[in-house]
């Protein structure tokens, strides 16, 4: 395949997929070592959740070495839509306004039978909020970002080309043989964090396999180049008359790149469906003489399925490498990043001492909550989509028939419950004592809100929290001293709730508080201060509840 | 909780099989069976209620043959 030029860094021709961008393997010292070398962290995989781990914990000060088998970042058919959730974190971690304004947003999806539209939505229908519902943006853009990030904090060094070969499990560390291109060497951690995808190597070393369904419908996933002037919408169509009795996806990306996914059943032929004539002539029928170019093509059968533990002894599965998810739904590296989020304060915490290891355990309770709400929701909307049986697809297909003239039709139609992020119904919460209404919920990341700083500056409420627990107090009669490492976000004098949405989404009242765990999820509120309360509820989670109940 | 009924409700029972009949009066089985289903969504959400839908498919699947395996 030709070079091309993307984002001001040269191509180079592959074999698979060609590289988009390109990073070079360093020798390190730790290969010359004469006894292994003893890291803290060890993540395994450059992906966007092994990179977002490895960001989070070296803002948090953790020195983090992350390692991958290759040295470059391809192009081709991933992860493309990013959740407002999503957005949020990479906010946190310094990349989120460089990726919405590289991004596509989008947040109306239409759903089509046939060629009538039947029913749209809004994914975000109140303003007021810094990340939009969903941006597109090609997965290679996301890394590239990521990287860049990554090597502006000291704590993170990345290892190009270095590839696991070998995971010993001990008492307190694990120990790792890495494969570089001057050869092995050994390489000693306290924690491993398996980011290292679908076909992850660190769970094929500990023998580890996934319990769930693999679907029998096969998917052809296009991404393809055409100057055209759709609107920027997810559209969706059941059996239309350029895809008979199958189902299609249309995504915009950047750069005039489409995404579409098209249906084939179960008995199409993959090796076949894959010649670009046969791609070709396929777009034609949906696109008519519009010309475009293939980008890149392939066949996909999808899985729903996860790790039955996510974290083994050392080991802290992440990601695809501890579940996977069909794409209807978008809650595949949606999930991964907020694994990676969910995962990297608890983990710092327990490696400064300042939380015990029963904390890590929460990371797995809440993110298998988390992997089996998008594994339901993604099994649902597949089962929609390619209905197992002439029976079932019957019933489906009255729903799809009923849907012009029913609402209730209308909102049975699943072509994918986009990702939103998960209520952590855990140990780590204060359940609360005085009543709240609102739209903020324990257990929830805390809802964005517009506020205005004293000097006149617009802003937003998510971007006053920092990275530890922290404290956000509205105005009221009696000052607030958070107890010690507890940040005060005060609303009021600074920070103004100028147009009363914060008060609205949290259903604050003059004096109310809100404890922020440092991944902004929402664990505590009472209507007037309380310290010895506040401290209380912190040590509950750096406790992970132990004891409390 | 609510329960399902399973008494009948109908003040003309009679009326009511009647105005089932005519609806698939003059379709094949398989128009019938459509009808049916359709039919079967419109009701189950007119219901609303999940636990008295999960009755309802109980009686079915036990008043009616067993599934050939």
């Amino acid at each position: 395949m030709a070079e091309r030029t993307v984002g001001g860094k040269t191509t180079g021709a592959a074999t698979e997929r060609k590289s988009v961008y390109r990073y070079g393997y360093r020798h390190s010292p730790d290969q010359d070592a004469g006894a292994p070398v003893r890291r803290p962290v060890v993540v395994v995989g450059a992906g966007p959740v092994g990179l977002a781990a490895a960001i989070d914990l070296g803002r948090r000060g953790i020195p983090v070495v992350l390692i991958d088998d290759a040295d470059r970042i391809g192009e081709g058919s991933r992860g493309i839509c990013w959740a407002k959730r999503t957005l949020e974190i990479f906010d946190r971690l310094g990349v989120g306004e460089k990726l919405v304004a590289q991004g596509v947003t989008w947040k109306l999806g239409k759903l089509y039978h046939g060629d009538e539209l039947v029913f749209s939505f809004d994914l975000q229908p109140e303003a007021g909020h810094k990340m939009p519902a969903f941006i597109n943006l090609q997965q290679f853009y996301v890394e590239a970002a990521l990287v860049e990030r990554a090597e502006e904090i000291e704590a993170v060094e990345i290892r190009w080309k270095n590839r696991l070969t070998g995971i010993e499990q001990h008492n307190d560390h694990v120990r790792l043989t890495i494969d570089t291109p001057d050869g092995p060497y050994v390489l000693d951690a306290d924690w491993l964090i398996a980011a290292d995808g679908a076909r992850s190597t660190a769970r094929d070393l500990l023998g580890l396999s996934f319990s769930g369904v693999t679907f029998e419908d096969k998917f052809l996933i296009a991404d393809i180049r055409m100057a055209a002037d759709f609107p920027t919408e997810r559209r969706f169509w059941f059996d239309p008359s350029f895809h008979a009795g199958q189902s299609a996806l249309m995504h915009r990306q950047p750069d005039n790149i489409w995404r579409i996914d098209l249906q084939l059943g179960p008995d199409a032929d993959v090796a076949e469906e894959q010649k670009p004539e046969r791609v070709t002539a396929r777009l034609k029928r949906m696109l008519g003489d519009r010309p475009f170019e293939l980008e890149w093509v392939s066949i996909y059968r999808f899985n729903c399925r996860r790790l039955d533990r996510f974290v083994h002894g050392r080991v802290l599965f992440v990601g695809d490498a501890a579940h996977q998810v069909s794409p209807f739904g978008a809650r595949g590296a949606n999930s991964g990043i907020q694994d990676a989020e969910n995962l990297a304060w608890k983990l710092a915490a327990v490696i400064k001492g300042e939380a015990g290891a029963a904390l890590i355990a929460t990371y797995e309770t809440e993110r298998i909550q988390a992997a089996d709400e998008n594994i339901a929701h993604s099994t649902r909307s597949t089962d929609f989509i390619a209905p197992h049986s002439e029976a079932e697809r019957d019933l489906r297909d009255a729903v799809l028939a009923l849907a012009g003239q029913a609402e209730f039709a209308r909102r049975m139609i699943n072509s994918g419950r986009l990702s939103v992020a998960t209520v952590y119904d855990s140990s780590l919460v204060v359940p609360d004592e005085d009543a709240f209404a609102g739209p903020a919920r324990l257990g929830a990341p805390l809802p964005d809100a517009p506020v205005r700083r004293r000097d006149g500056r617009d802003g937003f409420l998510l971007e006053t929290l920092g990275d530890g627990f922290t404290l956000l107090a509205m105005d009221g009669e009696a000052p607030v001293a958070p107890p010690a490492g507890i940040a005060l976000a005060a609303i009021g004098d600074e920070v103004r709730d100028v147009a009363g949405v914060v008060a609205a989404r949290l259903d604050a009242t003059p004096g109310a508080v809100y404890l922020l765990r440092p991944d902004q999820h929402l664990c505590g509120r009472w209507r007037q201060f309380d310290a010895g309360k506040v401290a209380a509820a912190r040590d509950r989670v750096l406790a992970a509840g132990a004891g409390l109940s | 909780m609510a329960k399902l009924v399973s008494q009948s409700r109908f003040a003309d029972p009679d009326a009511a099989f009647l105005a089932l009949v005519e609806a698939r009066r003059g379709l094949s089985r398989e128009q019938a069976a459509a009808l049916d289903t359709r039919l079967v969504l419109i009701l189950a959400n007119h219901i609303g209620d999940l636990d008295v839908l999960g009755e309802a498919i109980a009686l079915a699947k036990a008043s009616g043959p067993a599934p050939a395996l």
